[in-house]
């Protein structure tokens, strides 16, 4: 096999811990104890890897990585190693201060979670009272420290209706960005997928509205939007590939093709602390497993579509299908696209459960 | 905030936070951007390297017109549309 184009980005997922507890996190189930963190000193090798290897941006996420308090000296560490660097927060323990000394760092930017525009359905969906503001506040001070700023905003069927308040809302904090996310059903949203599947009939709505919107706000405020797959004929291509642009690494330095990975059971990750990136990238079980097209089964194997949506997502194939090879069944050609249909035509527009929170002991 | 649009006048420069760069490694110009990565083609490259914060478009148009032996007015038009589609994306500003 050739040898794989470097990645264009690491994902530096620095804790699991989150004060907040959103229902729908993408964090795996059994989240990843503080005991088992990486050091600082591991980090900045890592970074150092990362850009030695050619990524050009890191991400620094979570969880929360603000609860991190060599946050400062990583940044610094990744924008001197020439890593463009992203902040990915929910915001809540940060301050003024803290904002400022980051824009010190080499910080370039800092893509803020908001749950929703009421402030009591955000807090309650954040389980932490208060949330919002502080939210609100933050924004402000990432714009004062004259870092660039995006909100994002996961939405459901529970705050769809709120969609074009959000838009207003982004552009009044002075956001450059918006990033309006649908839920993504693995992780936490599983477990509460009925309380959070939205029908076709909002999702028609949301997409008219947002291409309204882009039209209006063009040169204003940038949209990145995925619409929701469950509803799409064509699967998106995850993580623009498997093994292809990005690299995650969890907490405790697990080298994971995609954040969700760690649920296909037969998959090998290599750790951080034992092997490196280099390596990892292209010699790893994980990533080479279902790298390019070679895999692939049929329908997937002989169409046109392989080298576009590389066959969907594996996490999904697995969860829906059992078998992780098979294509998404997101997609119309594969059998088991009837799957999908029928669960939403059982879940969505049935009545709303409550949420099970993502914490520890949940 | 509303969306400027951009005439012959205009000196554009890169947004902060924006890095517009040669990566030795893969032997091309790349814009790096808040979460994202955009390949200019090699026109524009040219464009973007004329774009120091000191250059009206019209300087910019002038100088490449020497540089290809083209008349200004063959190239303004590609050239206001090339800076005004970065500018929309937030890659300039002014
Ligand atoms: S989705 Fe919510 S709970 Fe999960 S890491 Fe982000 S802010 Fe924390
Ligand atoms: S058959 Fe496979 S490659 Fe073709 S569109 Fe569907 S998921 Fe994509």
């Amino acid at each position: 096999m050739s040898t794989p184009e470097p990645p264009l980005a690491l994902l530096a997922e620095l804790t699991h811990r989150c004060p907040l507890q959103c229902p729908y996190c993408s964090n795996p189930l059994a989240l990843e104890g503080v005991e088992g963190e990486l050091g600082t000193e591991e980090w900045c090798r890592i970074l150092d890897e990362a850009a030695a290897l050619g990524a050009y941006q890191v991400h620094f996420s979570g969880g929360e990585p603000a609860l991190r308090k060599d946050l400062p000296k990583l940044v610094r560490h990744a924008s001197a190693a020439g890593l463009y660097t992203n902040l990915i927060t929910s915001g809540i323990p940060l301050n003024g201060e803290k904002i400022d000394a980051l824009a010190g760092a080499g910080l370039e930017h800092v893509q803020l979670s908001l749950q929703d525009t009421l402030p009591e359905e955000a807090d309650r969906v954040a389980k932490m009272p208060g949330a919002h503001a502080k939210k609100l506040e933050i924004a402000r001070c990432v714009r004062e420290a004259g870092l660039a700023l995006t909100i994002n905003c996961v939405f459901h069927r529970q705050n769809l209706e709120r969609l074009d308040a959000m838009i207003e809302l982004a552009v009044a904090l002075g956001a450059g960005r918006l990033e309006i996310a649908h839920v993504q059903y693995y992780g936490w949203a599983i477990e509460n997928r009925q309380a959070l599947l939205p029908s076709r009939d909002q999702i028609e709505k949301a997409n008219a509205l947002i291409a309204d919107a882009e039209a209006r706000l063009k040169g204003v405020l940038l949209f990145d939007h995925v619409p929701p797959d469950y509803y799409a004929r064509r699967p998106k291509a995850c993580m623009g590939g498997w093994g292809r642009q990005f690299l995650n690494i969890s907490p405790s330095g697990k080298a994971l093709p995609c954040h969700a990975a760690e649920t296909i059971p037969d998959l090998r990750f290599d750790n951080v602390r034992e092997r490196s990136l280099a390596d990892i990238w292209v010699e790893s079980d994980a990533f080479r497993r279902f790298r390019g097209t070679g895999w692939m089964p049929e329908p997937c194997g002989s169409c046109d579509r392989r080298e576009i949506d590389w066959g969907g997502c594996r996490c999904q194939a697995l969860m829906l299908t059992g078998d992780a090879a098979q294509a998404d069944p997101v997609c119309e050609l594969s059998p088991d696209h009837g799957r999908i249909l029928q669960m939403v035509k059982n879940e969505a527009g049935q009545e709303v459960p409550p949420f099970r929170y993502r914490r520890k002991a949940n | 905030m509303a969306r400027v649009e951009l005439n012959a006048d205009a000196v554009p420069r890169f947004a902060p936070h924006v890095q517009f760069r040669f990566d030795a490694k893969r032997t091309q110009w790349v814009i790096l951007a808040p979460e994202r990565l955009l390949v200019p083609d090699a026109i524009a490259v040219e464009v973007l390297r004329l774009c120091d914060g000191q250059a009206s478009i019209f300087t910019m148009v002038a100088a490449l017109a020497e540089t290809y032996q083209a008349t200004p007015e063959t190239l303004e038009g590609d050239i206001l549309e090339l800076l005004q589609d970065l500018m929309d994306q937030g890659v300039l500003t002014l």
